[in-house]
């Protein structure tokens, strides 16, 4: 016997009373860690994906949607820009380098994205098997897309028009897959890479052209494309966007009013647009978590109020124990003990519920491997979480340990 | 063994008890005997430590008892002196066991389950060591009590009144448990009581009507 098991034996006793306890906290704490692990999985990927961005240039449209559609790939883009227009704008002396994306097509629901091997490099992909795409029609595929799909190496697929997997296939065209990136949990996990120009070839099949260009796989005259630059195309070639960095941060205040105003162009901000996206979700994040907090301090609360309670009926308890020979010292610990195991097994309760309600969500919305959302993950700020349900189980005992610490074992004895 | 010196104790404020001298020798029993109201428990948590007297001494051997420090005497009291109380005030969120267990650990004593079985045997309680406290009878708990006074083999027996609620038969085997199970420790054994059924049993009384 102990003080611990002594603590543990009076729970125990009141199996109801103690289970409303700890769901209350457990369902406090819970909620916090949703809101803790979305939160900042999501604020980390989104900057790990938009690093190395400064300006986004794509078709006019919601300025939010075309950082959403081309840096995270979640939503659709807004359409697409002339080439030439693009071209003419890498030209600026505000450039320093400009990554063109083609997108348009996805294969089983991943998106397949042209571009060149600079895309990579922005995001230090490496790879894990074979080589990066340089000829037509070859794509180098993310890991996800490679265990998801079960793809190697030599795989060969045809994509689908559309950006969700129930378009039609585009069967003129195969892709052949010659290389795997490793996982960077960044947008390329789920990104299946290739020539922009393999993404012209299978629109425009009907070119007798394109078919054939496709059977020399190499083409000299793109040969610098593939790893950095702008494609050369037609006067009616077109893209879905351009990502910008700028030489300096004079850039950023004139260029996206040049591109806005003198364009048919669009440009947005990443680090701008996240930012009002955050601003956006705080609201509703901050409404749900002062919740979660109103159910935690109700939860220390109702510890408190049958802790008090029940020392009441208890007393008797306490002045025999004393008079067994415990200290004053011993039974406050005693009553401490009894709030802190409450609480601590709620808030072990919450760390579960919170991190499987996380990855049970995840597993409902196929999206979320996209965002790089997975609830087995401990993010930073659970610590403390864990600290306030101890706290809170101090908290709730403290006033009724220093009235068991106040016992006074004649009279209360005397009483009976 | 256990000397009163000077002893000045209010039990309200009107009326006020002192007892100059008295002595208690080893091995002797004593029954402080006094309608309710007369200050017989206050008299008897002076003697078990509960309680500082306005004025006096309690020596138990040589031992000061109100010179102590508040957690010596707490560990004093958990070690030499055996309360047994008119209800049987056990812990009801525990077993037989435990309650036991529980008065070894309290009292600092190295928690033996062998002496615990001992103890219980003795009193007929050797199958109840399991049992919860809410599934035993009155006369059970009472026993159990006792066994918790007894079981840290304490020099002094405090029994408060531990007749009152049990009718004639029971009244009597308790006391003469009490009494054996004192003299089988080595221990002197005080009850505080208004049992005129009692009364007989015990030699040395203390009247605290007359005082």
């Amino acid at each position: 016997m102990n003080l611990f098991l002594l603590s543990w034996k009076y729970i125990k006793d009141k199996p109801l009373n103690t289970f409303l306890n700890v769901l209350l906290m457990g369902l406090g704490i819970a909620i916090i860690l949703v809101l803790l692990i979305l939160n900042s999985q999501l604020e980390e990927n989104l900057s790990k994906n938009k690093r190395g961005i400064d300006l986004v240039v794509g078709a006019k449209g919601s300025p939010l949607q075309l950082i959403l559609a081309n840096v995270y790939h979640i939503d659709f883009p807004t359409g697409n820009i002339k080439l030439d227009e693009a071209k003419a704008l890498t030209r600026n002396r505000q450039v320093k380098s400009a990554i063109p994306l083609a997108l348009g097509d996805n294969y089983q629901g991943f998106r397949i994205v042209g571009t060149n091997h600079d895309y990579v490099k922005l995001y230090e992909g490496a790879l894990s098997e074979g080589a990066l795409w340089k000829y037509n029609l070859e794509c180098t595929i993310g890991p996800n897309v490679a265990m998801q799909l079960g793809l190697k190496v030599g795989d060969v697929f045809f994509g689908a028009h559309g950006l969700s997997d129930t378009d039609l296939d585009h069967d003129e065209a195969s892709y052949k897959v010659v290389g795997i990136l490793e996982p960077s949990n960044t947008a390329l996990d789920n990104l299946i890479l290739t020539n922009i120009e393999s993404i012209w070839q299978v629109h425009d099949h009907t070119e007798e052209e394109g078919e054939k260009e496709a059977d020399h796989d190499h083409q000299p005259v793109l040969g610098s494309a593939y790893e950095t630059g702008m494609p050369e195309g037609g006067p009616d070639a077109e893209i879905t966007s351009m990502l910008i960095q700028f030489r300096s941060a004079m850039g950023a205040v004139t260029m996206p009013r040049m591109i806005n105003s003198n364009t048919n162009m669009q440009a947005a901000s990443p680090a701008f647009e996240t930012q009002r996206l955050f601003s956006l979700m705080g609201i509703g994040v901050n409404m749900i978590k002062s919740f979660a907090y109103i159910i935690i301090v109700i939860a220390g609360l109702s510890i408190f109020i049958s802790l008090y309670n029940a020392l009441k009926d208890r007393k008797y308890d306490l002045a025999i124990m004393r008079s067994l020979g415990a200290s004053k010292s011993k039974l406050f610990v005693h009553v401490i003990f009894e709030g802190i195991i409450i609480t601590t097994i709620g808030g072990v309760l919450g760390f579960i519920l919170g991190h499987g309600l996380v990855e049970f969500l995840t597993g409902l919305y196929e999206k979320s491997d996209a965002i790089g959302i997975s609830g087995m993950v401990l993010v930073k700020g659970e610590f403390y979480v864990f600290l306030i349900s101890v706290g809170i189980g101090v908290l709730a005992s403290i006033l009724p340990a220093f009235n068991a610490y106040r016992t006074d074992i004649s009279k209360v004895l005397a009483q009976e | 063994m256990i000397t009163i010196e000077n002893l000045n104790f209010g039990y309200s404020e009107k009326r006020i008890l002192s007892i100059s001298h008295m002595e208690i020798k080893e091995k002797q029993h004593l029954m402080i005997l006094g309608k309710s109201g007369s200050g017989k428990t206050t008299l008897l948590h002076i003697l078990g430590g509960l309680l500082k007297p306005a004025q006096g001494k309690v020596l138990i051997d040589d031992t000061d008892l109100y010179g102590l420090s508040g957690t010596e005497m707490d560990k004093y009291r958990g070690q030499n002196i055996g309360l047994v109380f008119q209800k049987a005030h056990l812990i009801s969120a525990l077993t037989v066991k435990d309650n036991l267990l529980l008065a070894q650990y309290f009292s600092g004593t190295t928690q033996d389950k062998q002496r615990i079985k001992e103890v219980l045997d003795t009193l007929n309680l050797g199958e109840k060591l399991n049992s919860k406290v809410r599934q035993l009878s009155q006369g059970e708990q009472q026993r159990v009590t006792i066994a918790r006074a007894l079981l840290n083999k304490p020099r002094l027996v405090l029994a408060d009144e531990p007749t009152a609620s049990l009718d004639d038969d029971n009244a009597n085997s308790v006391i003469q448990l009490l009494k054996e199970q004192a003299e089988n420790h080595n221990a002197s054994l005080i009850i505080a009581t208004h049992d005129q059924r009692v009364k007989a049993a015990f030699d040395l009384q203390l009247n605290l009507d007359e005082q």
